[in-house]
């Protein structure tokens, strides 16, 4: 991770041109082997053939480094692990492993390029390897992009079968036996009388056998546990009560802390009085942090009540506070110099026909809170030049470096122990929490620490996904779509994340555009083009990050102009489809819903697609007026992932993901007076719950060559999709979110 | 105060107003119950009184008045209760972190409500907050859980 502050400045992580200087720059350092960090902590009689497996006398351990935040990380790692090197998950340890560079990510830098999901030039191959050069340079470590199982698939599967053939050939030489008689099943080697030699008894001598790295993968056909219908390694743990979450941490000795920053975003503390706080029960100090203050104390809930209790004397934010103003800002940038990319630019939308049918719409896009269950909490102990710390997170890496310069360490000394997170959303892509906790380690050291936010502080904290406003142009001819001319403001969630990792963004945001630009229609006359709003209040990626606002913007006007034209929004589509595996997404949603079947009265059907994260996403939603208001009965998924590896999990992904993109849409916003978030609980930021979820069919599609991650592509069609059905349902146009608005839902 | 939990008797040095939450997290080391709100608006933090689903972040610890049960006391991973059974059939759990919450309120409802209708389950399970969206599974595993506790 040291090396992201001699590479980082040259940056090449973002922006198309500097990218492509990065490839060669790069070629040395890119094709040198990565270290393998489990060596480092080797015992006698221990065996690593790789970053990802370790044998020692009494257990295998696979190391599943992508984070898990409810997604099923860890559990699809190690099935991909496993089943090479066919082990039972029940025998095995399963660990995140420590940050590294050897688990670099190689594929989510490429989400910041300009480059189609549909393309295949040699450019658009070109860009992609160069994501993976500029993440193996960076030691990227990091979860996200709905990247992992794209990333991970051969990796690990390599992994494991590296593994396997190392072990039989351990077994051939403690044997005798010639490897090609020696199979494997079940975590042994099994040798042709039908004896099985334990892996873990194999451990010493495979520590001395040289790995065997020409290995070739199994034919999927083969699988026994992958495509099918298996249980998640978490659930039972999840079921009863006994998942570690980074919140459960004990350590002996431990204290409680908590922190109060400044509500009002950036706007520091200029002294405060810990009097009253101090003498109340438990409490053991009251120190100074940026931006605010931390008590530590013998039980969260007397740090909650003492944090409360000291009087702060809190400064000015120094951003625009209030959420009118800052929509002002937002429209106010449909400006030239604020233009940032204008990636799909196609026939002439400025000139339309004497025939044409013309339409304008604006649309607007709330702030949103990623507000996961389990709020930030960190557990911490620094003593004797070494820092140990306990959490969630999505960039291992990250927290290192930074905990160690607050800390005044080397980044050597600093362990992180990645722990299962209570959600995410985005919201562990960034460390401000554990920033606050090394602070109040620095001042208490030689006492382990858990730092808990309360509720209100993460809400008031958070670092959301930006507005955005959309004013769409576009026109009809002839009972078809002819012009579609869609800008986007908004502020740019990739200068704001990449200035709080300390590296510069060049080039045009791509998140500002993602979702909308890069569609698979051959719309005559057809442009979409962003603009950067200067940066207000932090921002950082939030579930499908731009996809998940302009999702909304491209297929409600999509909805639009075909109703402008009399024409059917499926039929349309599908016309105006340029993409194989598009077009069979919406075909097969098409066939799910019985699309066109008469629905009956004050019942309404929308459809919405989203080509996002390279999953062709189609999805249609039912919805019912009622007396008490919209009821949304049923939601068709359908999605193209080339392969679907765990049938169980995909499907919950999918549903989720509507879920969220439903449950915002609806009932949420994050609005500021003063600059201050005026929601910090739940009862001001429900999302969706039980009695408003609809029925969810999913079905997967596997006719594409690449293997895709499905976390996040659900999320951006769910808003538009229910958005048209209304509309199909009463006539009302809704184009601002969130709905309720402007309609009661039941 | 003395409080008895999972069948277990504790004596713990708490101001009254402790809510209880908080004496079983860091008082006792029990963990299943969660911190997801503190003001009784995601259910993550549900445990049963004497049988009856509470929020224990609003129960103060002099309030209890009966035998506590934690997601810990309700089954555990050998000998699992019928709803967590359900839950793990149905794999429900994403990030996991509400579904203490959410079974131990499934088990109150189902042993006050043994044949729910469908409005009935959604109006007991809509205090509980999911932000993963795993409310079709809930509903598909309390139905089961329903009827494995009746043919019991």
């Amino acid at each position: 991770m040291g090396r992201i502050k001699t590479i980082a400045r040259r940056s090449f992580l973002v922006g198309s041109t500097a990218i492509l200087g990065g490839v060669a720059f790069g070629t040395y350092l890119y094709k040198r082997e990565v270290e393998n960090p489990l060596e480092a902590g080797l015992g006698a009689g221990e065996a690593t053939f790789n970053p990802f497996v370790k044998i020692n006398a009494e257990t295998v351990t696979l190391i599943t480094p992508r984070a898990d935040v409810g997604q099923g990380a860890y559990s699809i790692q190690a099935h991909l692990i496993a089943e090479e090197l066919d082990v039972d998950l029940a025998d095995v340890r399963i660990e995140p492993g420590p940050p590294s560079p050897a688990y670099y990510n190689g594929v989510v830098a490429a989400e910041g390029m300009p480059i189609a999901a549909t393309s295949d030039t040699f450019l658009a191959r070109t860009g992609r390897g160069a994501a993976d050069v500029a993440g193996k340079l960076l030691g990227l470590q990091l979860t996200g992009g709905s990247s992992t199982v794209p990333d991970m698939y051969d990796r690990l599967r390599m992994a494991g079968a590296v593994a396997r053939e190392t072990l039989i050939a351990a077994a051939s030489v403690q044997t005798g036996i010639p490897k090609g008689q020696l199979k494997t099943e079940n975590g042994a080697v099994i040798l042709p009388d039908g004896t099985s030699l334990p892996y873990t008894e194999l451990a010493e001598i495979a520590a001395e056998t040289p790995v065997v790295k020409d290995v070739e993968l199994r034919d999927p056909a083969m699988w026994r546990d992958l495509g099918k219908e298996h249980m998640r390694t978490d659930i039972i743990a999840k079921s009863t009560g006994t998942q570690a979450y980074g919140i459960d941490m004990q350590l002996d000795g431990m204290v409680h802390a908590t922190t109060r920053t400044n509500p009002a975003i950036g706007g520091g503390i200029l002294g405060f009085d810990a009097t009253d706080a101090e003498g109340m029960r438990g409490v053991q100090a009251v120190i100074g942090i940026t931006g605010g203050i931390a008590v530590v104390a013998d039980n969260t809930w007397r740090a909650f009540q003492a944090a409360q209790a000291v009087d702060c004397d809190w400064g000015p934010s120094p951003y625009i506070g209030d959420t009118g103003l800052q929509f002002d800002a937002v429209a106010a940038s449909f400006v030239a110099d604020r233009q940032d990319s204008r990636f799909k630019d196609e026939g002439d939308v400025e000139g339309t026909s004497e025939n044409a049918d013309v339409l304008e719409a604006e649309y607007r896009i709330p702030y949103l809170a990623h507000a996961p269950l389990e709020p930030m909490s960190v557990t911490l102990k620094l003593s004797d030049g070494r820092l140990d710390i306990w959490t969630g997170t999505q960039i291992p890496g990250f927290v290192q470096m930074n905990a160690a310069k607050i800390a005044g360490l080397e980044t050597d000394q600093v362990h992180v122990h990645a722990l299962m997170s209570g959600g995410s959303f985005g919201r562990r892509l960034e460390d401000d929490y554990v920033r606050q906790a090394v602070e109040i380690a620095v001042q208490l050291p030689d006492t382990p620490i858990k730092m808990v936010w309360q509720r209100e502080e993460d809400f008031t904290h958070d670092f959301p996904r930006p507005l955005a406003v959309a004013r769409a142009r576009g026109a009809v001819v002839d009972g078809a779509v002819d012009t579609f001319d869609l800008s986007i403001a908004t502020p740019s969630v990739t200068e704001s994340s990449l200035g709080r990792m300390g590296m510069p963004a060049m080039g045009p945001d791509v998140a500002i555009v993602a979702g909308a630009w890069d569609q698979p229609f051959a719309i005559p006359n057809y442009r979409v083009t962003g603009y950067r709003v200067p940066a207000m209040v932090p921002v950082s990626s939030w579930r499908s990050v731009g996809a998940s606002g302009n999702g909304f913007l491209h297929e409600s006007f999509m909805d639009e102009l075909c109703h402008a034209a009399g024409v059917d929004p499926l039929a349309e589509r599908l016309r105006l489809c340029s993409h194989d595996l598009s077009r069979k997404v919406l075909e097969a949603v098409g066939e799910m819903s019985d699309w066109g079947s008469e629905l009956g009265p004050n019942r309404g059907r929308g459809l919405a697609f989203t080509l996002a994260f390279g999953v062709p996403t189609a999805q249609v939603v039912e919805v019912t007026q009622t007396e008490d208001g919209i009821r949304i009965d049923k939601v068709f998924v359908a999605a193209e992932v080339g392969r679907v590896l765990d049938p169980v999990n995909f499907e919950a992904q999918l549903s989720g993901g509507v879920i969220w993109g439903l449950g915002h849409a609806m009932n949420c916003e994050l609005t500021y007076q003063d600059g201050i978030a005026q929601q910090d609980n739940y009862h001001a930021f429900e999302g969706m719950r039980l009695h408003q979820a609809p029925q969810i069919m999913v079905r997967g599609l596997e006719n594409g060559e690449k293997i895709r991650g499905i976390g996040e592509p659900g999320v951006p069609p769910a808003a538009p999709a229910l958005g048209n059905a209304i509309f199909a349902a009463t006539g009302q146009r809704i184009r601002e979110m969130p709905f309720s608005k402007h309609i009661d839902f039941v | 105060m003395k409080l008895t939990v999972n069948g277990k008797e504790h004596e713990v040095d708490v101001e009254d107003d402790m809510p209880l939450l908080w004496v079983l997290r860091d008082e006792l080391g029990i963990t299943g119950p969660k911190y997801g709100c503190g003001i009784a608006q995601c259910g993550a933090c549900t445990v049963h009184v004497d049988g009856i689903s509470v929020r224990s972040c609003q129960l103060a610890a002099a309030d209890v008045d009966g035998e506590i049960t934690t997601i810990e006391g309700l089954g555990t991973p050998d000998a699992m209760h019928a709803v967590q059974a359900a839950w793990t059939e149905h794999q429900v759990a994403q990030c996991g972190y509400c579904q203490s919450g959410q079974i131990m309120q499934a088990a109150s409802f189902l042993d006050l409500n043994p044949t729910p209708s469908d409005d009935q389950i959604d109006a007991a399970m809509s205090g509980n907050l999911c932000r993963c969206g795993t409310y079709p599974r809930i509903r598909a595993a309390v139905k089961t859980a329903a009827s494995r506790l009746q043919g019991a």
